[in-house]
């Protein structure tokens, strides 16, 4: 079949080949945009699917309990909210991750060592999620700690990526500037 | 045409049903002869009719080729079975996969079958890639179809990468958050590629039915189109590459014999042979099947599958952005170049290239065979740039400087190597190749054998 065609095409060159070449181009260009829709599609259909949040879960604000409930120079784990709340000697709060920086495992909090300590390939990190040994690249991820009528709360929703512990991450309880000002 | 020689009210009801699923010459079948010619027909599809004597040496091909459709096809059979009793939901995964090894009757045989098919298809798919690369058959006109096999041994570590996760416990879903962890290093692109795979921040929910689409539709698609794609270049070349000494001139083919039964039986006693050994070894063996997956406890140690441990070893030494993207991705750009490189010789056929092949790829078997251990082991207690140089950023001190020093004794080996034994770019490339193999397989061993709690070096006992 493709033969006869060919023929009547040498024919006549001239404009029936330009035109040819011009819906030749015409069909692939539209071939491209073809695939890059699909690939859009493809895309956008496997997108990240939204889970809905439950009470206690992702995206969502944990109580923490009364600031004086929780002493000093401690860490306790918050299992649903996947963190850690971090109280360090000075009476500050961090709300650290206990996903590893260096490839995502869990972080258990060694009290013995006062350290976290991965199991994984054993990278180390201090009580305000700084590194202290690698692999791991980064000090371990915060949440945003805030104090509202006394009570600590942890706003889970968002991890936060940090390279390395800076003051800022610590959220001081009002009474301390209380103290200091009063 | 008419070809109707048969009248079809002299058949039986069975005969009658059998010539309307063939109808045409070939009935009716009623002697040896016919049947022989109608499953030759059949199977010829495939196959030439007559193949060079030569290629049938077992000694070519080591049954290979062969050895890796038989286990793809055992997979199949044993996928679709699992596929009835296995649920992909985080709740209910695990489950499944207990209850099919408790109350289905050979639900743990079949699992078993499946689990040892596609860590043996792995094995098998690399050595018939090592027969390959030895015997130089990616040479002209098989460059592509070095291409596709390269495709197909990613189709073939995807599938067992998304398997792993299946059963989701703790080895399962440990593995799997390490291996997509890795994601996160590559530049720019990285964690939306992490996020798209995983389908969420985490491993989870929506991480398995990825996974599970994956490895039951897409990859299994992928093979059934790459397979017979592979074949038919196999057959397009004029067969397999003939096997020669140094000396002997490519040009000769030797003697053409029948394919039926030269080399259908030779495959398929390979088969049965294969066959009998898996199901044995499965009989004897059972796949590993750890507590359900805990989010909040991670094993110690936590290793990848065996099969990126040469990876997940180098990361205890490079940057992740050398360990993961630039070394691998300069190690596939190199294996898709292999075909097209400029070669001075031919040596297609010749095992290891060439008498001086066989000495220099045993030299720099050895020499990476020292210099791999006391790299690892200088560099786990003497190396630490990243103390020595404070204030370099870490992707310098433990990515390029380690990374350039690496490669600069590469390119001193093979200038050494090439000078000394004056060797043809054949030869000094198969000695590369060499160094390279010997020492991912290295980093593989200690990876798997000599890591223990904490990933500190340690002797197995
Ligand atoms: C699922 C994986 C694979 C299957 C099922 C498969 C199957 C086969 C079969 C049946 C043959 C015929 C000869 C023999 O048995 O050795 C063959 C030949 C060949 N394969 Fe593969 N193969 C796979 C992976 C690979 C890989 C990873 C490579 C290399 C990158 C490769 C490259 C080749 C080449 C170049 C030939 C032609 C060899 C010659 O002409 O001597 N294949 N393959
Ligand atoms: S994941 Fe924590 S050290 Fe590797």
């Amino acid at each position: 079949m493709p033969k006869p065609q060919k023929q009547h095409c040498n024919d006549h060159p001239g404009e029936g080949s330009s035109r040819r070449s011009f819906l030749n181009k015409l069909w692939i260009g539209l071939g491209i945009v073809a695939v890059i829709e699909f690939i859009g599609i493809v895309t956008a259909f496997l997108r990240p699917r939204k889970t809905k949040a439950k009470a206690g879960d992702f995206g969502t604000i944990i109580e923490a309990g009364p600031v004086e409930k929780i002493p000093l120079d401690s860490v306790t784990a918050f299992v649903r909210g996947r963190f850690y709340l971090a109280r360090l000697e000075d009476g500050g709060f961090l709300a650290l991750s206990r996903k590893c920086t260096h490839l995502g495992c869990t972080v258990p909090w060694v009290s013995g060592e006062k350290k976290f300590i991965c199991p994984c390939h054993s990278s180390a990190f201090d009580i305000r999620g700084e590194v202290i040994s690698p692999p791991a690249p980064r000090a371990l991820d915060i949440y945003h700690v805030f104090i509202e009528n006394n009570i600590v709360k942890v706003e889970t929703g968002r991890r936060i990526k940090r390279t390395e512990f800076r003051a800022e991450h610590v959220t001081y309880p009002k009474k301390r500037i209380d103290r200091i000002t009063g | 045409m008419p070809q109707h020689e048969v009248i079809p009210e002299k058949l039986t009801l069975f005969q009658r049903i059998g010539h309307s699923i063939f109808p045409g010459k070939l009935r009716p079948v009623i002697d040896r002869q016919g049947y022989r010619r109608f499953f030759n027909t059949l199977i010829l599809h495939f196959r030439p009719r007559r193949v060079p004597e030569r290629t049938l040496r077992f000694t070519l091909t080591w049954g290979l080729g062969g050895m890796s459709v038989v286990l793809v096809s055992m997979l199949f059979g044993t996928g679709v079975l699992l596929k009835f009793v296995y649920e992909p939901l985080p709740g209910k995964a695990y489950e499944s996969i207990l209850y099919l090894q408790r109350h289905v009757l050979f639900g743990q045989l079949i699992r078993n079958i499946h689990h040892w098919s596609g860590n043996g298809l792995i094995i098998v798919a690399f050595l018939h890639f090592l027969r390959v690369f030895f015997t130089n058959a990616f040479h002209s006109p098989r460059q592509f179809n070095w291409i596709i096999g390269l495709g197909l041994f990613f189709v073939v570590l995807c599938s067992n990468l998304t398997g792993y996760l299946m059963p989701r416990d703790q080895l399962a879903f440990w593995a799997v958050t390490i291996c997509t962890g890795m994601l996160e290093y590559v530049p720019a692109a990285g964690p939306w590629l992490q996020n798209l795979l995983r389908g969420g921040p985490e491993v989870g929910p929506a991480t398995l039915s990825n996974f599970y689409a994956v490895h039951t539709a897409l990859l299994p698609a992928l093979l059934i189109i790459l397979m017979p794609f592979h074949f038919w270049r196999v057959r397009k070349a004029g067969g397999l590459v003939i096997p020669r000494t140094p000396e002997e001139d490519a040009e000769i083919r030797g003697e053409s014999v029948e394919t039926m039964p030269n080399l259908i039986l030779r495959e398929v006693v390979v088969a049965l042979v294969l066959f009998a050994f898996i199901l044995v070894f499965s009989m004897l063996f059972n796949a590993p099947l750890e507590s359900q997956a805990n989010p909040g406890l991670s094993p110690n140690p936590t290793k990848a599958p065996w099969y990126f441990v040469g990876i997940q070893e180098m990361l205890m030494h490079f940057h992740p952005l050398f360990a993961f993207l630039i070394i691998p991705v300069l190690i596939i750009v190199a294996l898709l170049s292999l075909p097209y490189i400029d070669y001075q010789a031919h040596t297609a056929g010749v095992w290891f290239t060439s008498f001086k092949g066989r000495r220099t790829a045993l030299i720099a078997a050895l020499a990476a065979t020292i210099a791999t251990p006391l790299g690892i082991l200088a560099d786990e207690y003497i190396i630490d740039f990243a103390a020595w140089m404070h204030g370099v950023p870490a992707s310098i001190s433990n990515g390029l400087i380690p990374f350039a020093l690496v490669l600069a004794a590469i390119a001193g080996f093979y200038i050494m190597i090439k000078r000394r034994y004056s060797l043809t770019n054949n030869e000094a490339i198969q000695a590369i190749f060499v160094l390279f193999l010997t020492a991912f397989l290295i980093l593989t061993v200690t990876g798997i054998w000599f890591r223990g709690a904490g990933m500190r070096l340690m002797w197995p006992l």
